[in-house]
C-alpha cells in the first residue's frame, strides 16, 4: 500500500492541525514562538486584561533587537520610548517565565539570527513571531511565518493560531551560480520575476540544485525574503547540510533524542509525484548580481542592466513614476556608477557570518570610499565574536570601517541608525520601501558583495570586477 | 481586544489609487514604540500626510476635506510588507471600518479581520468603477453588507460580491475574537501538545 504523495509543506502543516473548522481556518499548533520588544507589549496587556496565563512558557523565546542601539549598548538606552519597550519585554518575560535574551546578554541578537544559531529552530517545526521575516526559519524545513499582535496573544494564551492553509508553490532554480552570485541575488532575481505580490496566498518550497548546494546561511537569506514576493513563507527540505548545521548547538537534541529526531527529519521532503498549485523554474545561468532601483523589492534588476521602462514593468504607470521619482532615478538609467552615500550590511537577511566573510573578501586590501558612511552590524553577539575570531574585524579596521553592535539597526531605522532624507544607501536588508531606512531615505537592496563594492568605490559597482 | 460588530456599513469613501501601499507607509516604524494600543490614528500615513515640520501635505487625500467616510479604497496589493498589526490599528483608530482593494497582502488581511476591519476584495474592474464614482462625486456612498457579502455603489446600483469564510464572518458580525474561541479548546490543545515531539 502506498500513501498519497505529499509535499514537505503538507507533511509539516497537516501534522500541526489541532482541529479543522468547517468553512473556516485550521486551529494550528505552534512549536516555537519568538517575541521581541515591539510587537509583544500589547499582546501581554491583552492577556492581563483577560486574566489569562502563558500556556507553555518554555515554547516562547524573547530577544531585544528592533529598537536597540548599535553603539554603547552597555549604557542606558537614551530614547525613553525604546527603553520602555525593552523594559516591558524584560518584565513580561520574567512575569510569565519566558527566557529572555535582553540587551547585553551574550546570546542577544536579531530574533531570526539567534533562533537558528542556538538550535531553537529545527526541521518540521511550526514557528511564528510578530515579524514578517520569520519566514527565515523555513530554511530548516520548518513552517515559519510572521503574525500580528492579536495572534501573538493567541499563541501566548493557547499555543495556537487560526490559519487557513495557504496554497502551494514550488520554485526551482537549476544549474550552477556564476562567480560573485550570492543567495541574495538569487532571491532578488526571483522576486523581480514574480513581483512583490506574485506569491501572495502561497507557501513556497525552494528546490533544485542551487538550493541543494547552498549553505544554511544562504538558505536563510532566501527564505527570509520569501515574504517579499508576498508569500506566507518559504521552506527548503532539510538535508545533510541542515543536520550538520544543527548538530551540537545548545538547544538541539542530543544523544538518543538526536537519533530519533534525525530519523524523523529525513522523512521531511516532498514525495515524488506530489503536486503544487503553481511551479516556477529558473536557470541559475540567467542570474547576475542584483540591485533594486525602486521602492518595493520586486523592482530589482541585474546590476549591469538599464532600469526597466514602465512598459516593461507593467502595472500602474502612476505607481512606477511615484517610485522612480522618490528614488530620483529615471526610466532606462544605468545603475552602475550611481553615487552611494551609505552602505548598510546587516539585518536578518544578511547579518550572518558568511555575509561578513563575503563583505571582507572584497574589502581586504582596499580602503573605504571617503564620502561613504558604512554601518556594519552583526546579526548577533555570536556573529560579532566570529567576526573578531576570524580576523574579519582586522580587515574592516584596516580599510577604515567600524564594527557596530548587534540589532536590526538600519533595516527598519527604529533606533538612531537612520539614513538621512534624499541620501542613497546600498543595503543588504530586505525592504526598500519609502522611508523604511529613515524618512526620505533612498534604499538600493543588494548582496554583501555589491555592498562591499559600493563601500570601497563610493558608487554602484559590479562586484565581479573586484573579485 | 473587543471591537465593534460589523453588519452593514453605508458610507462615503476615501480613494487612494496607489498600488503596493505597504505597512511602512501606513504606519512608519518610528511610531511603533508604544506599549499600549492607542493613538495610532494620528500617525496613519504619517510621511504621506505631513511634511517634515508636521504641517499637512495639501495634496494628500486624507488632508482633503472633500473626502471622508469609514471606507478606505486602495490600489492593488494593499498592506504588503511588515506584519505590524499597528497598521491595522492605525486604520481602525483613524475611523475606517472597511478597506476595499483588488488585492490584499496576506498578513494585513489577517490582522484586519482580527481587529474588526473588514477587507473587501473586489475585481480590478469594480475597483475602477468605485474610483470613478468617487471622482464623479466625492460624497458617493458605498454600501458594504457583510451578511449578504456584497458591496454596492449606491449612485449606480452596481454591485459585486466578495469572499469571507464562514467562521470569520460570524466573528465579525458578533464582535467575537479568536482568543475566546481558542480558550474553549484548551483541553484539546493540551492533549495535542502532549504528543508533540517539540
Ligand atoms: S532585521 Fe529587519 S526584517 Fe529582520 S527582524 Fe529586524 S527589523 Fe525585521
Amino acid at each position: 500500500m502506498s500513501k498519497t504523495p505529499a509535499t514537505l509543506f503538507d507533511k509539516v502543516w497537516d501534522s500541526h492541525v489541532v482541529k479543522k473548522i468547517e468553512d473556516g481556518p485550521d486551529v494550528f499548533f505552534i512549536d516555537r514562538h519568538f517575541i521581541h520588544e515591539v510587537t509583544s507589549p500589547v499582546a501581554f496587556l491583552g492577556l492581563e486584561s483577560r486574566g489569562l496565563k502563558v500556556i507553555f512558557p518554555e515554547k516562547t523565546f524573547a530577544t531585544a533587537d528592533h529598537n536597540t542601539p548599535t553603539i554603547n549598548q552597555h549604557l542606558p538606552v537614551q530614547d525613553p520610548l525604546s527603553a520602555n519597550q525593552l523594559k516591558a519585554l524584560e518584565s513580561n518575560s520574567a512575569k510569565y517565565g519566558i527566557s529572555h535574551w535582553g540587551l547585553g546578554n551574550p546570546k542577544n541578537g536579531i530574533v531570526h539570527v539567534v533562533g537558528p544559531e542556538n538550535g531553537i529552530t529545527l526541521p518540521g517545526m511550526t514557528i511564528v513571531c510578530g515579524d514578517s521575516h520569520t519566514s527565515t526559519h523555513g530554511a530548516f524545513g520548518a513552517i515559519a511565518f510572521g503574525i500580528g499582535t492579536s495572534e501573538v496573544e493567541m499563541v501566548l494564551s493557547s499555543q495556537c493560531i487560526m490559519q487557513p492553509k495557504p496554497k502551494k508553490m514550488r520554485i526551482n532554480v537549476h544549474g550552477q551560480l556564476g562567480k560573485g552570485i550570492t543567495p541574495k541575488d538569487v532571491v532578488l532575481y526571483i522576486i523581480s520575476k514574480l513581483t512583490a505580490a506574485g506569491a501572495t496566498g502561497y507557501f513556497v518550497e525552494f528546490a533544485g540544485q542551487v538550493f541543494e548546494q547552498m549553505s544554511m546561511e544562504g538558505r536563510m537569506t532566501v527564505c527570509n525574503m520569501s515574504i517579499e514576493m508576498g508569500a506566507r513563507g518559504g521552506m527548503i527540505a532539510p538535508d545533510e547540510t541542515t543536520f550538520a548545521y544543527i548538530k551540537g548547538r545548545e538547544k538541539a537534541p542530543q544523544g538518543a533524542a538526536w537519533d530519533k529526531a534525525l530519523a524523523y527529519w529525513k522523512t521531511l521532503k516532498t514525495d515524488a509525484g506530489a503536486t503544487f498549485d503553481v511551479e516556477h523554474n529558473y536557470d541559475a545561468a540567467d542570474i547576475e548580481p542584483m540591485i533594486t532601483y525602486g521602492t518595493n523589492p520586486g523592482m530589482g534588476m541585474g546590476i549591469t542592466k538599464h532600469i526597466p521602462t514602465a512598459k516593461e514593468v507593467g502595472g500602474s504607470k502612476a505607481s512606477y513614476d511615484k517610485s522612480l521619482d522618490y528614488m530620483g532615478f529615471h526610466e532606462d538609467d544605468v545603475m552602475i556608477g550611481k553615487k552611494v552615500d551609505y552602505v548598510f550590511i546587516g539585518s536578518c537577511t544578511n547579518g550572518r557570518i558568511e555575509d561578513f566573510r563575503a563583505f571582507a573578501s572584497i574589502i581586504k586590501g582596499r580602503k573605504k570610499a571617503e564620502h561613504v558612511t558604512a554601518w556594519i552590524v552583526p546579526g548577533s553577539h555570536i556573529v560579532e565574536q566570529q567576526i573578531k575570531d576570524e580576523g574579519i574585524l582586522d580587515i574592516l579596521t584596516a580599510a577604515g570601517f567600524q564594527l557596530r553592535q548587534p540589532g536590526c539597526s538600519a533595516c527598519l531605522a527604529m533606533n538612531d541608525d537612520k539614513i538621512p532624507a534624499g541620501k542613497y544607501a546600498v543595503s543588504t536588508s530586505n525592504r526598500n520601501f519609502e522611508g523604511r531606512q529613515g524618512p526620505g531615505a533612498r534604499t538600493m537592496l543588494a548582496s554583501p558583495l555589491v555592498a562591499a563594492a559600493a563601500a570601497v568605490t563610493g558608487v554602484v559597482t559590479d562586484p565581479r570586477e573586484l573579485i | 481586544m473587543a471591537y465593534d460588530k460589523f453588519t452593514i456599513l453605508k458610507s462615503s469613501a476615501v480613494p487612494m489609487p496607489i498600488e503596493n501601499v505597504d505597512t511602512d507607509q501606513i504606519i512608519p516604524a518610528r511610531f511603533l514604540k508604544a506599549t499600549e494600543r492607542k493613538g495610532f490614528g494620528d500617525n496613519l500615513f504619517r510621511d504621506w500626510r505631513f511634511n517634515g515640520d508636521d504641517t499637512p501635505k495639501q495634496d494628500f487625500v486624507l488632508n482633503n476635506a472633500i473626502y471622508s467616510g469609514k471606507i478606505l479604497v486602495g490600489g492593488r496589493n494593499f498592506g504588503s510588507g511588515s506584519s505590524r498589526e499597528h497598521a491595522a490599528w492605525a486604520i481602525y483608530d483613524y475611523g475606517f471600518r472597511c478597506v476595499v482593494s483588488s488585492f490584499f497582502a496576506d498578513i494585513f488581511k489577517n490582522n484586519s479581520l482580527n481587529i474588526g476591519i473588514l477587507p473587501v476584495q473586489v475585481s480590478p474592474e469594480f475597483l475602477d468603477k468605485i474610483f470613478k464614482a468617487i471622482e464623479a462625486d466625492p460624497k458617493a456612498e458605498l454600501e458594504v453588507s457583510l451578511p449578504a457579502q456584497t458591496i454596492t455603489i449606491l449612485a449606480t446600483g452596481e454591485k459585486e460580491s466578495f469572499d469571507i469564510n464562514g467562521y470569520k464572518k460570524h466573528n465579525m458580525q458578533n464582535g467575537f475574537d479568536d482568543i475566546d474561541y481558542l480558550q474553549s479548546l484548551k483541553t484539546e490543545i493540551q492533549a495535542f501538545a502532549a504528543n508533540s515531539p517539540y
